[in-house]
């Protein structure tokens, strides 16, 4: 580790071209990579797309992770770190690609300068230069250093996608190989000279506080050098992690669980149907037309409410943080979403100056939004302050996990649809009850929805709780879909009409949600008749840029739901690394099964009720449908695409479960009806 | 003193004999490979062979692997020669976040020791470990093409 630990700390050396690409002399190409790689391949599609301007040779690439300090030293000269709501490609496309382009100019006009020749006659490819003229060729590896000394060019011309040859492939992955051989470390595997384990336990009651703890039982036991009693956790220091968890068990803490002791899941859902009494404010997100008019003059109006739970994160790498606070100077090695978010909270936990912080990235298990929050990155370095020096690891249990996350938001959502003769909505009017998170509009997918529909008003009520929520996968784009795709197929079978034809009919003719839909009707034979007993459903959503549309192929057994088959077809726009986002797709699918079936994080008495994979289901290999995934690209724009693969999948499958049951399913997850896999 | 071989070396542990071996491996002989993930064995992020037989580590007392030949993933290739499961998973490009990869091929290596090839079912009850990234389906297709190798 004392090598990560130097390196980090000196990016700025010799062979840099520019701050995202470095030049060995040994014709090694370093390519910085700002945000994180938690499983979603985008470290790798990143530099897919600097090396792709850069004209270098793939196979002597190695990406390194930019580093936080270095970038407070600098500037910021990365930009954001942060890999969540789908940006790492969609909003650093044009910066990487530039970043390469420019490197490129730079490493050709250093050659050019050499050769006394015009840059405009030489051509670079594969990290070789060559001007042609004179037969004179050299690499990237030589002139890196006088390149280095060059100003960056001001004007750019990229690549038209057409010339690809390493982005749009599907390259294999870059940090495959050490995930696949045991080497990967992870945020929980770092091992530092002398370093402790930390065990911790927090207020189960959100904002709850540690009101005495008799440390006797832990005192004695083998390995075990201290406890802390923090204002917030206990946390129990040994030798050895599970020595650690078995004396923080065997103590007895006394909790205040102070305002929040009577939390419960039935007053979250009062709190939340508050937001529909008469004269109750709410924000309009999107208003047109007349709809108060259109609803009392349409010859028919149907109206839903839609209850979507809690949900926990579950990252299969449990929160860690491994932190040494010594000689006013913060050292710490975490699973991280956003580093700079990891420094700041580290810095502020410490009380130094964000000058004297090192964070050293690891390999994420697994993110989903989960490692935005820097509540555990606080707790470690808070533990290692009052280590004075000694380098600790801290690991929650799973059971820590799932009762402090920050969870999805759990809301409840009415629709008013009115209907003229024929079926079709006029008017639409929906509010949203769910608390606010920075950045997220609580009202997505349902106030820039797709249908043609004259009258609309869209509101979010804001309704906050004791309970802690944050950024889940998709955000609101893991709720609103599934409210929307239901209630329109609701409006569609209200009308006997078919909900593909039904929805195509509401869709502009340049709607980019049609061809999905389409794509994916075709590819399981919408148009064909199926078999009985077979049941289909079809969604659609824009989801961070991306379209997506799922049919889901199920046969039903009392409440038996047998999952014969899902059609996922996405359009990104542009596709980086297909082979990636197929698999993100995939994953998506599994993800969103999983929260539609079982995922439901409850409370009682203040506390969350659940604990375990045991209680907090996930999907297994043996429930797994077969899912086909249709990539569709239209081109011309920059789609996200880690969280836009489950998010037609869901209410594609309550769309199908309707069919086969009659029962229209407005509450997650589905085992609350009764429903379970066969 | 509790002896046993971990990936061929042999190794003695001064220790509880009730510790789980995932916390000896991790925390004593620094053999990070096998995860925590809910230490219950519901998620397998543990799982290590002992005996060529996958087992949940996070449940097992060191004491019961005294004299067995315990195997990580960091002991599977020969050398930088990749074990045929590993191949088929860098072919197949299977991981995502990766935290649970591990178990995983242990667990398609263990089954594949057992039949050599699977039929859906098999591997259906054998592929018991959990996924939160959801790469189920790479898997399936990782396991039928290392049996193609093999067969």
């Amino acid at each position: 580790m004392l090598g990560v630990h130097l390196s980090a700390r000196g990016q700025a050396g010799r062979g840099e071209v520019n701050a995202w690409v470095m030049v060995l002399p040994n014709e090694q190409v370093i390519i910085r990579y700002a945000r994180s790689e938690m499983g979603q391949g985008t470290m790798t599609a990143a530099a897919q797309l600097v090396a792709e301007e850069l004209e270098c040779d793939w196979r002597r690439v190695r990406i390194d992770y930019a580093d936080s300090n270095e970038q407070l030293r600098r500037k910021r000269v990365w930009g954001p770190m942060s890999s969540s709501g789908s940006r790492t490609i969609r909003e650093s496309h044009q910066v990487l690609r530039a970043a390469g382009a420019s490197a490129r100019e730079m490493l050709v006009a250093a050659a050019a300068q050499g050769w006394g020749v015009a840059a405009a006659e030489c051509r670079a490819a594969n990290g070789v230069i060559t001007h042609a003229a004179s037969g004179r060729r050299t690499t990237y590896g030589r002139v890196a250093a006088a390149a280095a000394k060059l100003e960056a060019p001001k004007q750019l011309a990229l690549k038209p996608q057409a010339d690809w040859k390493v982005a749009g492939k599907p390259l294999a992955r870059v940090d495959i190989p050490d995930i696949v051989n045991g080497r990967a470390r992870y945020g929980v595997d770092t091992q530092l000279p002398n370093m402790v384990y930390a065990a911790i336990a927090q207020c189960p009651v959100p904002g709850g506080r540690v009101r005495s703890v008799d440390e006797a039982p832990a005192r004695g036991r083998r390995g075990v050098l201290r406890v802390l009693a923090m204002d917030e956790f206990v946390a129990v220091i040994a030798d050895n992690w599970w020595r650690a968890a078995q004396a923080l068990l065997a103590l007895k803490i006394d909790w205040d669980g102070g305002a929040n002791a009577g939390l419960s899941s039935a007053a979250v859902q009062r709190e939340l149907a508050q937001a529909f009494e008469p004269d109750t404010a709410a924000s309009v997100t999107k208003s047109e037309g007349e709809v108060d008019k259109a609803l009392a003059q349409a010859p028919r109006v149907m109206e839903a409410e839609y209850a979507l739970p809690f949900l926990a994160h579950a990252t299969l790498e449990p929160p860690s943080c491994t932190a040494v606070v010594k000689d006013g100077q913060v050292d710490v090695w975490t699973s991280t979403q956003d580093a700079e978010a990891t420094h700041a909270a580290a810095a502020a936990a410490a009380g130094v100056a964000p000058e004297n912080v090192y964070v050293h990235r690891t390999q994420a298990g697994g993110g989903f939004g989960r490692r935005l929050a820097q509540d555990y990155t606080t707790q470690g370095v808070l533990i290692a302050k009052a280590l004075n020096g000694v380098p600790v690891n801290l690991i929650w249990t799973r059971d820590e996990d799932l009762q402090h996350d920050q969870y999805r938001p759990a809301s409840l959502v009415r629709l008013k649809a009115g209907l003229d003769e024929a079926g079709n909505p006029v008017a639409l009017q929906c509010r949203v009850a769910a608390p606010a998170l920075k950045d997220v509009d609580a009202t997505a997918a349902l106030a820039d929805q797709p249908y043609t529909i004259a009258h609309l008003r869209i509101e979010h009520a804001v309704r906050s709780s004791a309970v802690p929520v944050g950024y889940w996968r998709g955000a609101a784009h893991s709720q609103n879909p599934f409210v929307r795709e239901c209630f329109i197929d609701e409006l569609a079978h209200a009308a006997k009409r078919d909900p593909l034809d039904y929805r195509l009919a509401l869709l502009p003719e340049n709607s980019k949600e049609r061809p999905v839909l389409e794509a994916a009707a075709k590819a399981i034979g919408w148009r064909t008749p199926w078999p009985q007993g077979l049941h289909r459903g079809i969604a659609v959503t824009e989801v961070r840029g991306s379209y997506t549309a799922a049919v889901a192929e199920l046969v039903l057994r009392g409440k038996k739901i047998e999952l014969k088959r899902l059609v996922v077809a996405l359009d990104p726009g542009r596709v980086v690394n297909p082979d990636n986002v197929v698999a993100q797709v995939q994953g998506g699918a599994a993800f969103a099964l999983s929260a539609l079936l079982w995922g439901e994080i409850t409370f009682k008495d203040g506390r969350v009720e659940q604990s375990s994979f045991g209680d907090y289901r996930v999907l297994t290999l043996a429930e797994m449908p077969p899912v086909e995934v249709l990539l569709v690209p239209s081109g011309g724009f920059w789609g996200g695409v880690g969280e836009a693969g489950g998010a037609a999948v869901a209410p594609a499958v309550a769309n199908a479960l309707f069919v086969a049951s009659g029962e229209r399913i407005r509450a997650l997850p589905l085992k609350k009806a009764g429903f379970d896999l066969s | 003193m509790i002896r046993f071989t971990v990936n061929g070396r042999p190794r003695e542990v001064d220790v509880e004999p009730e510790m789980p071996l995932l916390w000896v491996l991790r925390d004593e002989l620094d053999v990070k490979g096998p995860k925590y993930g809910c230490g219950v064995a519901q998620c397998g992020a543990c799982t290590v062979l002992v005996d060529g037989a996958p087992v949940r580590s996070c449940v097992l007392a060191v004491s019961k692997v005294a004299g067995r030949r315990v195997v990580t993933i960091e002991g599977l290739a020969q050398g930088e020669r990749l074990h045929p499961v590993q191949q088929a998973w860098i072919d197949q490009q299977v991981p995502q976040c990766g935290y649970c990869q591990g178990g995983q091929i242990l667990a398609a290596v263990a089954l594949l020791s057992k039949h050599p090839n699977p039929s859906d079912r098999q591997i259906d009850e054998a592929m018991t470990n959990l996924c939160r990234c959801g790469t189920y389906a790479r898997m399936r297709s990782a396991i039928q093409a290392a049996a193609r190798k093999k067969g």
